[in-house]
């Protein structure tokens, strides 16, 4: 007998088929090169480069799926964790999508719109690079103009400049410990930069959800 | 075959890997707004969702293909556009092929031609190395959804702020990077002060919207707020870095 399955639970099964695929043909691209081009990996190369690069980022893309799923809901999650760059365009598209529909992260709604938020941004991303790809000769000496280059190179305080005012003016309460702290840390740690930013977004929530639960406790939100 | 960091078999191979995952964004693009129609939201307003993403994504994105040419210095075309739509960004890619070609005797950036062996190295450093959210998500997305859905029906005002708590949460933490260079500021050397001028320029243009969404009722401002002030925070910073540079 057929099983009738919630919206909720087909986006989980199609989520679950399309990762894995997607994860395979990743992994078939090399494979496909080796196969092609008669090469084998160079096996000491390959351990090093792993080992110096895989537990760092395995590390935190345990976290980032921990702290990133519950916000970007569960059709959005599947999307952006295969087509990357979460915090600094998947994200801020699902938060903007949200506020602009008036609807809340964890309703049926806030689902919808994150998700058709972050699937047209996706398709949006990868037309462009294509036709970046396509024009890459002519493009080149446009895009690497010095003259564009702080333009570029200013994104992520241009981005969270217009979310901060829209986020932290109606949770301003919420808001206050939380950028006060990362404030403070970023100015005083030179260790804290753009390389580092990654990690400190989970260490930021989960701070952020401690101080909110204590103050919903003494009914101060 | 003789083997190239641009040989049209790679552009090929990428191609395919890009389609698949177009298609994935189609596929939940179209289940989403069906899902949408039959709950009852308005068309109209799931079209204006679409757009206001469809603009907003622009300029990251043009950012992106700048990326793709930085790589395209060492590893050639085809694999910095495929890393580059899927799962990757600039700095991990730039780090995986740092480690990478270092394991293998090789200088990022002063790499002239690679060959094949190594270039099969490097993809399967960058691919293997930031795997995990792809599969992880099918692994524990469902629990997670479960425990908010839970906390949602247990109380259902604290969800609301567990939610609003975890975005502020990670805008704080982006508000704070972008002073982490201030600290120069006391000695002196005004470029710590470019980012959070340009953050406030972008603040102050989504300040100015809201104020003319209230007086004037201009919808239309308030969809695309976001993107208005994220391009007119990225055009002050040129000439706010040509001052204090």
């Amino acid at each position: 007998m057929k099983k009738n399955l919630s919206y909720m639970d087909s986006v989980h099964r199609d989520g679950t088929i399309w990762n894995l695929s997607v994860m395979v043909i990743l992994l078939l691209f090399p494979l496909a090169v080796a196969v092609i081009f008669n090469a084998i990996p160079d096996w000491q190369g390959l351990l090093m480069g792993l080992i110096s690069t895989a537990p760092m980022y395995w590390a935190v893309g345990v976290v980032e799926t921990i702290t990133f799923v519950p916000m970007l809901g569960a059709g959005g999650s599947y999307l952006s964790f295969v087509t990357g760059n979460i915090s600094n365009l998947k994200l801020p598209v699902a938060l903007n999508a949200l506020d602009q529909a008036g609807v809340k992260a964890n309703s049926e709604e806030g689902e919808v719109v994150s998700t058709i938020a972050i699937a047209v941004s996706s398709i949006v991303t990868t037309l462009i690079i294509i036709l970046g790809v396509l024009l890459i000769t002519p493009l080149t000496p446009v895009l690497n103009a010095p003259v564009l280059a702080p333009a570029f190179a200013q994104i992520l305080p241009a981005l969270f400049g217009g979310l901060g005012v829209v986020f932290v003016s109606k949770n301003w309460k919420i808001a206050v410990a939380p950028v006060l702290l990362m404030l403070v840390l970023f100015i005083a740690v030179p260790a804290l930069n753009a390389g580092t930013v990654g990690i400190m977004v989970p260490v930021s929530v989960l701070f952020t959800l401690g101080v909110s639960r204590v103050m919903y406790k003494k009914n101060m939100l | 075959m003789e083997f190239s960091v641009n040989s049209p078999i790679l552009f090929l191979l990428a191609g395919i890997v890009v389609a698949v995952v177009l298609g994935q964004s189609v596929y939940f693009l179209i289940k989403a707004w069906r899902r949408g129609k039959a709950i009852g939201m308005d068309k109209s307003k799931l079209k204006r969702i679409a757009v206001t993403a469809a603009v907003f994504t622009v300029a990251p994105a043009v950012a992106i293909v700048i990326s793709v040419i930085t790589l395209a210095k060492d590893l050639g075309v085809p694999l910095p556009w495929l890393r580059l739509s899927v799962v990757g960004s600039l700095s991990y890619e730039t780090i995986a092929a740092t480690n990478a070609e270092s394991a293998m005797g090789l200088v990022f950036g002063q790499v002239s031609e690679l060959t094949a062996t190594q270039y099969v190295t490097i993809v399967l450093v960058m691919t293997i190395s930031i795997m995990v959210g792809i599969w992880l998500v099918p692994v524990i997305g469902r629990k997670l959804q479960s425990g908010l859905i839970n906390l949602e029906n247990r109380d259902k005002k604290w969800s609301d702020i567990f939610s609003n708590a975890m975005f502020i949460g990670m805008i704080a933490a982006f508000l704070g990077y972008v002073f982490c260079d201030f600290s120069g500021v006391f000695k002196g050397e005004l470029q710590g002060l470019i980012p959070v001028l340009v953050m406030a320029v972008s603040a102050l243009v989504m300040c100015l919207a809201g104020a003319l969404v209230a007086k004037f009722k201009w919808r239309w401002i308030s969809d695309y707020a976001l993107p208005i002030s994220l391009i007119i925070g990225m055009v002050s910073a040129i000439p706010i870095t040509n001052w204090l540079s």
